[in-house]
């Protein structure tokens, strides 16, 4: 086994370039673990922890861009009023440890169906920046997932960075799991109130073999809310159920270790008419940052 | 490969590392430092708890390459020799050690929970401390003791902070 550590993002992508079946390694907490338990012998381990342009975060023409190397820790402590549902998801990832190393670039290369950080970045209609040494493209994060655990990033590509919309309104993140630390997700679920262009963001997590969102739920609700955006009106209950509804339908989950299709898919329900529930009360509450 | 770091303070060099090898089998079995417990090698029980550069993280899913010319501080530097940190103290005064298998992780993340709040000129809530420990399993499941340490430890230290 190889290991490169390139100190540039210029000598990252030619690395990259140069071998193909290279694993990248940021925080560790996957291919770690891989390499551990005898399941992942890479030729090339390519740690990008020594990248300094991955390490930051800034704001470029309205859009948080993320570095993929900055860790959830940071995220929850730097980013929290700006990208409420992300640093939502942070918080449910892990333990502290693993916080301090895991990076949302990670997540999104693994492409884990389960990844906690997907479905706040759904909802919150994020871009993946991936660049090789041909250049650099931007992907709707919905387009990046194509399988389980697969990605529309190229042999050659590495994830740059991650746009996200600042908050314009209410963001919510839940997940399911045997107890609150330390868990993947059985099922999780992002919702994002959009007030500036009357719009409505999902992300359901685990309950498909990708990360997805559930357009028609998004629909209705921007539909139902038409008047109520600016009324602040509440919410009738047969709504936020029928959401719930709208939402669940949108799964194709399977039974496996951690939950059942069925369970999954009626947590879900519960998930987003909760979610919309609190979100809802909170734009009601006329949050400045929503104004 | 030749890995260079400082470990508690000294400068280790060692050689014919493995790529794929973890800092904690570095740290165990390279360089005399069997402190930081081997138990799940998946980050999921926070036994192998060290600090890098200053942060608590598992040493088991840190590629050796990435300590290279890091700074790494283990249970073994948390006091000088044959004397014991006020954190160590607070686990043997409040029996919060049973196998004491999970304890060198429990001792390093208490270590950075009460430094990080004494240099806040405070005392940590208990919601708080239950967060903080939520990446270290005990499989004796002796954890209101380990709480009642934490507790100890914090005012003791707070008491020292000036």
């Amino acid at each position: 086994m190889e290991f490169l550590q390139p100190a540039t993002w210029e000598e990252a992508l030619e690395a990259r370039a140069a071998s193909r079946d290279a694993v990248p390694i940021a925080g560790g907490t996957d291919v770690m673990v891989g390499i551990n338990f005898g399941r992942l012998r890479p030729a090339l381990l390519l740690d990008l922890t020594r990248v300094p342009e991955l390490q930051q975060w800034g704001t470029d023409d309205g859009a948080v861009r993320l570095g993929a190397g900055v860790p959830y820790a940071r995220v929850i402590t730097e980013l929290g009023d700006r990208l409420p549902g992300l640093a939502m998801a942070a918080r449910t990832i892990g333990s502290p440890q693993i916080r301090n190393r895991g990076t949302v670039g990670g997540n999104l290369a693994t492409a884990s169906p389960a990844g906690d950080a997907h479905p706040a970045l759904l909802a919150a209609g994020a871009e993946v920046e991936v660049a090789s040494v041909r250049g650099t493209r931007r992907i709707p994060v919905a387009d990046f997932y194509r399988g389980v655990k697969r990605s529309a990033l190229a042999d050659d590509e590495l994830v740059a960075a991650v746009r996200i919309p600042p908050r314009t309104g209410p963001q919510q993140y839940s997940k399911i799991g045997t107890r609150n630390a330390m868990v993947i997700a059985v099922a999780a679920f992002g919702l994002a109130l959009h007030p500036d262009r009357r719009a409505v963001g999902t992300g359901i997590g685990s309950a498909a073999p990708t990360p997805r969102r559930a357009p028609a739920a998004e629909e209705f609700l921007a539909g139902e809310l038409d008047g109520l955006w600016e009324s602040r009106a509440e919410l009738p209950p047969a709504t936020a159920a029928r959401f719930g509804e709208l939402v669940a339908g949108a799964a194709a989950p399977i039974d496996d270790v951690r939950g059942t299709a069925r369970y999954r898919v009626h947590a879900l329900s519960v998930m987003a008419r909760r979610t919309l529930t609190w979100a809802w009360a909170d734009y009601r509450k006329g949050d400045p940052a929503c104004a | 490969m030749r890995l260079t770091c400082t470990v508690n303070g000294d400068r280790h060099e060692v050689d014919d590392v493995w790529e794929g090898e973890s800092l904690l089998y570095v740290l165990r079995e390279r360089m005399g430092l069997p402190g930081s417990k081997n138990a799940c090698e998946q980050g999921e029980c926070g036994s192998c708890t060290v600090y890098l550069d200053g942060v608590p993280v598992c040493a088991c899913l840190v590629a050796a390459g990435q300590a290279q010319g890091r700074e790494v501080g283990t249970v073994e530097g948390l006091a000088g020799p044959g004397e014991l940190h006020p954190v160590q103290e607070a686990f043997l005064e409040a029996g919060a050690v049973q196998c004491g298998f999970c304890t060198p992780g429990l001792l390093v993340a208490t270590d950075d929970l009460v430094r990080r709040s004494r240099a806040e000129g405070r005392r940590p809530a208990d919601a708080e401390i239950r967060e903080a420990l939520a990446g270290n399993l005990c499989r004796c499941t002796g954890y209101e003791k380990i709480l009642d340490a934490v507790r100890l430890a914090a005012d003791r230290m707070a008491g020292e902070a000036r």
